[in-house]
């Protein structure tokens, strides 16, 4: 790997980031729309712990996984479907004529959306947080930030691998999207811990990075309930994400270049009529 | 000297999805094809006659059937990597970019995927808005764009990396007489600019390829049926030049049938107008000064003068047995 192959794909990088960074300054509407519309439903949750007089802890459970809630909705809607986009708007076929590694472009795209929906997610968590009245722990403040970095790269390596297999399913991947939007947000225990749905059923579900993810930020947080709430110890968790995040971004490495070939060999990549 | 281009027994064969749903198509049928380094080479053809297939195997976009394809002496299914080095592609009307970034900003992106610096981009994205008379729209959205400056603007994010080859896939598609003149007038000084920069240009506008190109290839139907200098091109059809000329009243005309080079000598005389019609069909051009001289003898004046020649669409339609529909 010479210098200037990894210059240029770090330039490549930026430069596809580029886009959703600006476009986060470039659309206010998203203040609303991102912000308010899903404040409104952790609210509702919120509002029925209280009325239930579950323990604090549950509300801040409901404001984190909100939060989280961004990232997995950029996950399917930005970066899953985004090569499918890219595709129809005549995009793909330039990135692939270009002299850089494709994960590159992939590498942006997450990058930029990261950026983005971190910006969401903290202002969720803020206004979610004032509004109820919750106290977080910061007592361990690295764990904290290891524990999110893992989760993200593992995340979005999950979106990356979506993306070049979203490829394959053309316009069912909007169907695709829909259908795995809700049922996520009921596995990977988005509003709820997720041990209340039992050690097989949470062992399944922690295949989505944002499981194991929110479920150790949340015993983080919460560091004297946590435990109790808590699916598996912190440090299992941390490592079982790190492996998460190797698997899936060699599978998104592989399902790319899969894809690329197929595409070469079929057409399909570049020609909208096939 | 290394060839720019080098196409030896080209097949591309598209399969349907699914074998009950049609036949196979054969885009390309055994093509070979050799465009050397500082062309502006043309591929003309009417739509589905496999030129844009053609420009996506060189570009390492598809993958060939059979045969092989070189792009700067590499190997377009085994190479890639360094055909992609140096090469770029704009096809007519496309829609790339993102509409919510300015036009300085989508062709920064673009120079990105190519590794430029930032300050080197700039400069050059600069240069290239001033040469397109897009200056003034740098810092507009790109969603804001008419047509033909967003074609403007592709044909920008394609030179703007200074490839070796470039491949345009119809890009004067659709635009506006100013807009395609302006990018024609660029692709030639650009390929006369350096040695060495080569230019594919796929067209189905005879005009622009007659104008723009140094060589052109015409493909039909995935075969390529001649390829030539368009002067050479023209010589295949054996059509009579024709010279239609108005003077004023001309009472004799008895020597025009003679002159060398004339075949056919026909006039009609108007005295209302008081003016007479001369047509000739000629063999040879040079009839054509000693026709001119005749009538300045005979005293008469000339109002208006015409002359056709064969053109890329008579040879065109001699090769294809059709016009472009």
């Amino acid at each position: 790997m010479s210098d200037t192959w990894l210059i240029t794909n770090l330039r490549a990088i930026r430069g596809r980031a580029y886009p959703r960074v600006i476009g986060s300054k470039r659309e206010p509407s998203w203040l609303f729309f991102d912000i308010t519309l899903p404040l409104l439903t952790v609210s509702a949750y919120a509002y029925i712990y209280k009325y239930m007089d579950a323990p604090p802890e549950f509300v801040g459970f409901v404001i984190l996984g909100g939060a989280m809630t961004a990232f997995w909705l950029n996950i399917l809607w930005a970066m899953a479907s985004q090569l499918y986009w890219e595709k129809e708007i005549g995009n793909l076929q330039l990135y692939l004529i270009a002299p850089i590694s494709r994960m590159s472009i992939l590498a942006g795209m997450a990058v930029g959306g990261l950026f983005m929906t971190a910006i969401r997610a903290a202002a969720t968590m803020i206004i979610g947080i004032l509004l109820f009245g919750i106290a977080l722990s910061f007592a361990q403040p690295g764990m904290i930030i290891l524990v999110f970095m893992v989760t993200m790269v593992s995340l979005y390596g999950m979106g990356m691998m979506f993306a070049s297999l979203y490829l394959l399913l053309g316009r069912e991947a909007y169907h695709l999207s829909n259908l795995l939007t809700e049922p996520v947000y009921l596995a990977s225990g988005l509003y709820f811990p997720v041990r209340a749905l039992g050690f097989w059923a949470a062992a399944g579900a922690s295949i989505i990075p944002m499981t194991l993810g929110l479920d150790a930020l949340r015993q983080l947080f919460y560091p004297s309930s946590g435990s109790e709430y808590g699916f598996l110890p912190v440090n299992t968790e941390l490592a079982i994400l790190a492996v998460l995040c190797v698997v899936f971004l060699w599978l998104s490495k592989y399902s790319l270049a899969y894809m690329e070939k197929l595409g070469k060999t079929t057409g399909r990549l570049t020609l909208r009529w096939q | 000297m290394q060839s720019a281009v080098e196409v030896k027994g080209l097949t591309r064969v598209f399969e349907p999805k699914k074998k009950k749903e049609g036949k196979s198509v054969t885009a390309l049928n055994k093509v070979d094809l050799r465009i050397e380094s500082g062309e502006l080479f043309g591929l003309l053809g009417p739509n589905g006659a496999g030129k844009t297939t053609l420009l996506k195997i060189l570009s390492t976009l598809l993958l060939p059937t059979a045969g092989k394809a070189f792009v700067a002496g590499f190997d377009v299914e085994k190479d890639f990597t360094e055909v992609r080095k140096r090469i770029n592609m704009v096809s007519g009307g496309e829609i790339s970019g993102y509409g919510l970034l300015t036009v300085k900003e989508n062709l920064w992106m673009f120079t990105q995927f190519y590794g430029m610096k930032s300050s080197v981009a700039k400069q050059r994205i600069d240069e290239l808005l001033t040469q397109f008379g897009l200056a003034d729209k740098k810092d507009e959205k790109v969603r804001t764009l008419s047509t033909g400056q967003r074609q403007k603007m592709n044909v920008i994010r394609g030179f703007v990396t200074d490839p070796e080859i470039i491949f345009l896939d119809e890009p004067t598609l659709g635009l506006d007489v100013n807009a395609s003149r302006v990018i024609r007038d660029f692709i030639v000084d650009w390929v006369q600019a350096k040695e060495n920069r080569t230019v594919l240009l796929t067209t189905h506008y005879m005009m622009e390829a007659d104008q723009l190109c140094d060589r052109i290839a015409i493909i039909d139907d995935g075969r390529i049926l001649a390829c030539d200098t368009p002067e050479n091109l023209k010589k295949l059809v054996k059509m009579n030049r024709t010279l239609k000329l108005d003077v004023t009243s001309l009472k004799d005309t008895s020597k025009f049938g003679s002159i060398a080079g004339v075949e056919q000598f026909t006039f009609q005389d108007d005295a209302e107008k008081n003016q007479t019609y001369l047509k000739f069909i000629l063999t040879h051009d040079s009839a054509v000064t000693d026709i001119i001289s005749e009538v300045q003898r005979k005293g008469a004046r000339i109002l208006s003068l015409q002359k056709t020649e064969p053109t890329l669409e008579d040879v065109f339609i001699k090769m294809v047995g059709k016009g472009f529909e």
